[in-house]
């Protein structure tokens, strides 16, 4: 189970991306955030795997308060979150399944992941995620040989292959064709449901959002405004959301990603610090 | 209207002022050429410099025919050279390596102290050519192909240094940001989400720079330091012109040779 | 159990060379070469060690230069160096852009085409120190030759580059200046001026700091600059005037190197 409190960020240039979230996500949930360019959610999912560090408030999974956590910790914390990226964030340049193997980084020394010598269990398991998203002949293959779907599967492998306990998905249909879309949210939706596993998407799709969400979070200026299952997502909310008349027009040139990888990158080069 | 103009004005302002700037540095720059012209050539002796076509058309006179029973013994100062420029290559790329992961914003430990450093090592590197390098290590270590292949290694560094490094700050952070949120560690994030986006552009800048090597390795031997400069100096020093013409020959065609193989590698790998 | 039909082992597969027979026979020669290469250097230990205490003393001198002794030396160097950079730069970028134009396919006809590619070839392939010989041999010791040397290597570096420039130009600008019923320097003044000439700019300050760095070397076989008077120093095992006059070489590189793209910056 994951819950924040009063989780809040303003980012260097003053910006407050988010002030003061609360929220409650049961164990097997899957949970849509939507919103408008801006409104922070890009932010929100980082600040849970603290790829953008949260200024204030608590990160609570199970017992453990993720805000609080040194570097070491944090580490084999974030094994327990699975991240799925817009736009994939594989490797590109490795195969397809060091791609997945890669998931189990933060359980092998260095030594194994270095000379790709992982435990047998973990690479039957790595197969076993690939047969499942049905990309089982592709393994040899290299990541930027894929097709936009076939990638996007792998990343949800790859965040499988940490047997997380909670998953984070980040516009996971944002560069795909409609149908892959639908067929990249029913895989998710039905994982999550096989392993009861709790799962918030960021998305800006509407429609899609209502059509396989459990339950519906509304972001606007960093302030949770809706929050409830997709029946009661009717015109009003949406306008309270969205705002009046630009709930279509939205999310290209997405200002607050750029600046949460902005963030990203800082915190980065303090890590190795 | 009135507000078009109003625009208009000032920046036709702006332009003529740029204007004037540009005029302003153009005529500095002639001033300076001319400057400079005159302290060059304040010591020339013109006399030389008039004669010059016919000392051209001496030595060229001298150079033909070459001299090609000659070639047998340059074959393996050839070796040498390619053997300089090799190794020198692998030894300079094995050490630009760390310095280039120091040097870049995105991996550099800490970017108060070490980052400065191996700036400043890619810097000092890059300026001082091979020759100087060679010529300083002729002295201190004695002539040979040793210090013909450190003299290519530590002018390798620098240029390497600084290509890779540049290299490893364009990589991209959303892939290096999804190896992190696995849990992996920094070594582990360097293994899996840096060093495969930055593998081509390696292979390309060390061919690239053997590719140079191969080139600077040819003149090392006229301060020592081992190959086939060596064989272009005595043949210099005794004036026996149609043996320089095979050396220049040879040189030339492995240049050739060098250019075309890089070419093909790098076309290969990218 | 469903886990046991899977396999418990993966190899990354081989991305380059699939065949195994062929991978393992480029190993086995990169192998045979490296020792083949290496078993050719043959190291006088002895040399070494007594080199090592050289080399303290060169490093010492390196962090203690002495930049007074020799200075008048250094000085005339210095300025040798810094005219012939100057003057052989200007005068390789006015000749090498008729000679980049001439080279470039799209705008000059086959003979010329091949002809300026021929200068270029003959001036990229020559190392600038063996230019720099016969130079001397031809001109008398001095600067002159080193201008006149830097002047050849400025317009083999450049005009190639400029011509392949020129050769990528925006096809469809072009049209449309030729659609006005230009004539030939029209054009170039026109649609390919423009498109080339902040590149031209930045290679040019590029070249100066390239010319800086090869002025301190041809110096070595007499065609003056801060080279020669590098090389005596050595000669003389005066580690702490050569120390003096290569910090002063990094020191110009590294200023230069931020003067041009501070210029660059400024100029667009």
């Amino acid at each position: 189970m994951l819950r924040l409190e009063g989780l809040s960020k303003t980012y260097k240039t003053g910006d407050a991306a988010l002030t003061n979230v609360s929220l409650e996500i049961p164990k097997g949930q899957f949970v849509g955030l939507i919103g408008p360019s801006g409104a922070g959610k890009s932010t929100l999912i980082r600040c849970i795997n603290r790829l953008v560090e949260p200024t204030s408030g608590k990160v609570l999974l199970g017992e453990v308060d993720l805000a609080q956590i040194g570097k070491s910790d944090l580490r084999r914390q974030r094994r327990r979150i699975g991240m799925i990226f817009q736009e994939y964030a594989l490797v590109e340049r490795l195969t397809v399944m060091e791609n997945v193997l890669s998931g189990r980084l933060g359980y092998v020394p260095f030594w194994r992941s270095f000379l790709r010598r992982y435990p047998g269990a973990d690479v039957a398991r790595a197969f076993q995620l690939l047969d499942r998203v049905g990309l089982m002949h592709q393994a040899d293959k290299r990541a930027d040989a894929l097709s936009g779907g076939q990638r996007q599967r792998v990343g949800i492998a790859r965040a499988l292959a940490q047997e997380p306990e909670l998953l984070l998905v980040d516009e996971p249909t944002a560069s795909l064709d409609p149908k892959t879309s639908r067929q990249i949210m029913r895989l998710l939706t039905e994982i999550c449901e096989e392993r009861g596993l709790p799962a918030i998407v960021n998305i800006h799709d509407v429609p899609l959002a209502q059509q396989f969400m459990q339950r519906i979070v509304g972001l606007r200026a960093g302030q949770v405004v809706f929050d409830g299952p997709p029946a009661e997502l009717s015109e009003t909310v949406l306008t309270t959301i969205y705002g009046e008349e630009d709930w279509h027009a939205m999310r290209q040139g997405d200002e607050e990603q750029k600046s949460a990888e902005a963030d990203a990158r800082d915190r980065m080069a303090a890590l190795a610090r | 209207m009135s507000e078009v103009s109003h625009y208009s004005q000032t920046w036709s302002h702006r332009t003529s002022r740029g204007r004037l700037l540009m005029w302003v540095g153009w005529v500095a720059l002639v001033a300076l050429f001319v400057w400079c012209w005159q302290l060059m050539t304040e010591n020339t002796i013109w006399a030389f410099v008039w004669d010059a076509p016919r000392q051209a058309a001496d030595i060229g006179g001298r150079m033909m025919p070459p001299r090609l029973s000659y070639l047998p013994e340059l074959l393996v100062p050839m070796w040498d050279t390619l053997n300089i420029a090799t190794l020198g290559t692998i030894a300079g790329v094995i050490m630009a390596v760390p310095v280039a992961f120091l040097a870049a914003r995105n991996t550099t430990p800490s970017a108060r102290f070490l980052r400065p450093i191996a700036l400043f090592i890619i810097v000092a590197s890059r300026s001082i050519n091979s020759l100087i390098w060679a010529l300083l290590l002729v002295a201190i270590i004695g002539p040979g192909i040793l210090a013909g292949i450190v003299a290519i290694a530590l002018r390798s560094i620098g240029f390497v240094g600084k290509l890779l490094y540049e290299a490893i700050e364009e990589t991209d952070a959303k892939q290096i940001e999804a190896i992190e949120a696995t849990g992996a560690s920094p070594t582990q994030v360097l293994n899996y989400g840096i060093v495969p986006q930055i593998m081509p552009a390696f292979w390309g800048i060390s061919v690239f720079r053997w590719d140079i090597n191969i080139r600077e390795s040819t003149i090392l031997g006229l301060v020592g330091a081992g190959g086939i400069g060596l064989k272009l100096q005595a043949s210099l020093n005794v004036l026996a012109w149609p043996q320089v013409t095979v050396i220049l020959i040879l040189i030339l065609l492995t240049v050739i040779v060098s250019e075309w193989v890089s070419a093909k590698v790098r076309k290969a790998i990218i | 159990m469903t886990q046991s039909t899977y396999p418990t082992t993966w190899r990354r597969p081989p991305q380059i060379i699939t065949d195994r027979r062929w991978r393992i026979g480029l190993q086995l020669g990169i192998l045979v070469y490296l020792i083949a290469a290496t078993s050719t250097v043959d190291v006088d230990w002895n040399r070494v060690s007594i080199g090592l205490e050289r080399g303290q003393r060169f490093i010492m001198g390196f962090l203690q230069p002495d930049f007074t002794s020799r200075w008048s030396d250094i000085h005339r160097g210095l300025i040798e160096s810094l005219t012939m950079t100057l003057t052989s730069t200007v005068v390789g970028v006015l000749i090498s852009v008729p000679i980049g134009i001439g080279a470039a396919r799209n705008l000059a006809p086959p003979w010329i085409y091949l002809a300026c590619r021929a200068i270029i070839a003959v001036s990229r392939s020559l190392q600038e120190v063996i230019i720099a010989i016969f130079l001397v041999a031809m001109f008398g010791f001095g600067p002159f030759a080193g201008f006149l040397t830097l002047s050849f290597a400025t317009i083999g570096f450049l005009a190639k580059l400029l011509a392949d420039d020129i050769e990528e130009i925006d096809e469809a600008q072009a049209e449309a200046v030729r659609a006005t019923g230009a004539s030939w320097s029209q054009l170039v003044n026109y649609a390919v001026q423009p498109q080339v000439m902040p590149r031209l700019i930045g290679l040019s300050l590029y070249r100066l700091d390239i010319n800086f760095r090869e002025s301190a070397v041809i110096g070595i076989v007499g065609a003056g600059g801060i080279g020669a008077t590098l090389n005596t120093a050595i000669d003389r095992y005066e580690y702490d005037s050569a120390g003096a006059i290569l910090l002063i070489i990094i020191v110009i590189v590294m200023v230069a190197e931020y003067g041009s793209s501070y210029l660059r910056k400024f100029l667009q």
